[in-house]
């Protein structure tokens, strides 16, 4: 059947992992006289973020882990680079700095978290990038990996700042490498290890709470709970929690406070007091507009700020995106699943799997013989490693990957016994 | 789940002490939770301004704010938040507003 009315209007804002995706599988669904599709996006370097983990020991180089934003986008999609500037909700009207306006019918934020060190006293003062990194931006990731190369003995210091953050995960893979790094380098005697963090427990959840834990111990890796960074001095090689307390370094890898990307801050109604959008946690549709839908890091939901995440919501989000633009209910629902994993050095990995309701659990992912869980192999190790190509060929481009679906998995899971489920009513113990 | 009396009045409190019902507190409950989970006390005008920013905030969000958050739109400063209430300011003020647990981030 010929359209003969006006096309919808689609702006989606940020075109990192939920951009693009979105972008991608929208215009897969949709002709061109249906659905103009405008994404919007402040520079042209797509990273792949999971891969700046690496870049500080030398297992990845920069350049490996960027591409061209706009060679990720199927024909027939518009890009815009520029700056957001602001977002006008009673007018359905993007401005971007550069002076455009885009008006549009439905409106998709993707815009991430940002990194706010100035947020933190002393943080981005004298010492950043002499003594104190975090690995968080390419910039970061690069200035380390030159630090390292000739760091032989002091005490390494790791500090998340506070939740939210991107990959709650990441922080401890990179104690876990740096461990095997200095190991393979030979001074690993010569470096204490110490992780420190806000919350009660080296992760968010309490089942896989533990298994970190214990590796941390056989790592020889300290464990600081609770500390709530008030400064950190980079001169005098101290973090300062709000009590006083202080805990001396020779380097410290920080990562700093995330919150949403500024023009948020600008937009009367789009934003909490972080800049994160309020987003309904099952329909992924924003409480602030019908016509306005939040994927990835931008939500201000219950979910983990992970990539594993933004691909699962995709699938909800388009088929909700769909019904808004044919007048629909919106029925498609997000579980909260999300799936990382841990790289624990030595060519090893451990792979977590949960969602809203459950707590991760042991058996295999996503059947009986697929990958183990929470436990370490080499399997899963090559799997995280595989997954740059699948990022850059299958997730961002929009495929559906057979056995990988939004809904987390039960089947060759273990169930909790009781004792492990009674756990879970302490979930969401991360608050300080 | 157990049963407290404070103030006079019998509260349901969860294994946290967390109250499960907002609405059985009252401001002259506060006094007593401060003192038993470490709050210097007598409350200032300040540690009210938090707890019944709290409060406020449970009964429109459904949660009430992390620390972050306190600071940005309670008006009180994070490092003043640390000092009124030690150690955990959102744990505490939470327990002593009479509101059940944040929800944390995941
Ligand atoms: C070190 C590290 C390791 C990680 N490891 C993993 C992992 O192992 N597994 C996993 O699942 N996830 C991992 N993640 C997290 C994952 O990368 C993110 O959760 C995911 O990319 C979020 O997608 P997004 O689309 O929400 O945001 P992004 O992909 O960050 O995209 C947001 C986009 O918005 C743009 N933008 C922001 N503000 C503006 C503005 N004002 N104007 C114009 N454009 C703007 C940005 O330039 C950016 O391109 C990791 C992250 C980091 C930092």
């Amino acid at each position: 059947m010929r359209v003969t009315h006006r096309p919808k209007r689609c702006v989606i804002l940020g075109a990192g992992t939920g951009g693009t995706l979105a972008a991608n599988r929208l215009r897969k669904t949709h002709e061109e006289e249906e659905l103009v599709i405008d994404i919007v996006d402040q520079n042209n370097q797509h990273v792949y973020q999971p891969g700046l983990l690496f870049v500080p020991f030398g297992l990845a180089e920069p350049e490996e882990i960027v591409r061209r934003r706009d060679r990720q986008l199927h024909r027939g999609i518009t890009y815009h680079q520029s700056a957001i500037e602001a977002v006008d909700l009673s007018n359905d009207v993007v401005t971007l700095e550069n002076g455009t306006t885009l008006g549009y019918d439905v409106l998709l934020v993707a815009t991430g978290s940002v990194l706010q060190p100035e947020e933190t006293e002393g943080l981005s003062g004298p010492g950043w990038l002499d003594t104190v990194f975090t690995f968080y931006d390419v910039e970061g990731a690069t200035a380390l990996a030159e630090k390292l190369e000739t760091f032989d003995s002091g005490r390494l210091v790791i500090n998340v700042v506070d939740m939210p953050v991107k990959c709650p995960v990441a922080p401890l893979e990179f104690a876990f490498l740096a461990d095997w790094y200095f190991t393979e380098r030979g001074v690993r005697d010569n470096i204490s290890i110490t992780y420190v963090t806000p919350l009660d427990g080296a992760f968010t959840k309490p089942t896989a709470s533990m298994a970190l834990t214990s590796l941390l111990e056989e790592k020889g890796i300290e464990l600081r709970t609770e500390f709530n960074t008030a400064e950190v001095d980079g001169e005098a090689g101290l973090l300062i929690g709000y009590d006083g307390t202080e805990i001396p370094f020779d380097l410290a890898v920080v990562i700093p406070l995330h919150g949403g990307a500024e023009y948020v801050n600008n937009s009367p109604g789009l934003g909490d007091e972080l800049g994160f959008v309020p987003t309904n946690n099952a329909t992924l549709q924003s409480e602030v507009a019908p016509n306005v839908f939040v994927i990835g890091d931008a939500a201000d939901i219950p979910a983990s700020k992970a990539g594993s995440v933004t691909h699962f919501e995709g699938e909800v989000l388009i088929e909700n995106m769909e019904a808004f633009l044919d007048g629909r209910d919106l029925e498609a629902e997000f579980d909260g699943h999300a799936n990382c994993f841990i790289e624990t050095g030595f060519s090893k990995a451990l792979l977590i799997d949960f969602n809203y309701e459950t707590e991760p659990l042991r058996g295999h992912y996503p059947g009986p013989v697929g990958l183990p869980l929470l436990k370490e192999s080499r399997l899963n190790h090559i799997g995280k490693l595989m997954f740059q190509s699948f990022y850059w060929h299958g997730l961002l481009p929009g495929r559906d990957l057979p056995g990988l679906s939004a809904d987390m998995p039960t089947f060759g899971k273990r169930l909790p016994t009781e004792d492990e489920a009674s756990l879970t009513t302490t979930t969401g113990d991360t608050q300080t | 789940m157990t049963s407290r009396v404070l103030a006079g009045t019998e509260v349901e409190l969860n294994e946290e002490g967390f109250f499960v019902d907002a609405t059985q507190w009252t401001d002259e409950m506060a006094t007593e939770l401060a003192d038993e989970w470490g709050v210097p006390t007598p409350l200032t005008e300040q540690h009210w301004q938090v707890l019944h920013f709290m409060r406020q905030e449970y009964f429109e969000k459904g949660t009430g704010p992390t620390v972050r958050k306190l600071g940005k739109s309670s008006g009180v400063s994070v490092k003043e938040l640390y000092q009124l209430f030690p150690k955990g300011p959102a744990k505490l003020a939470a327990r002593v507003a009479g509101i059940p647990k944040p929800r944390g981030c995941i």
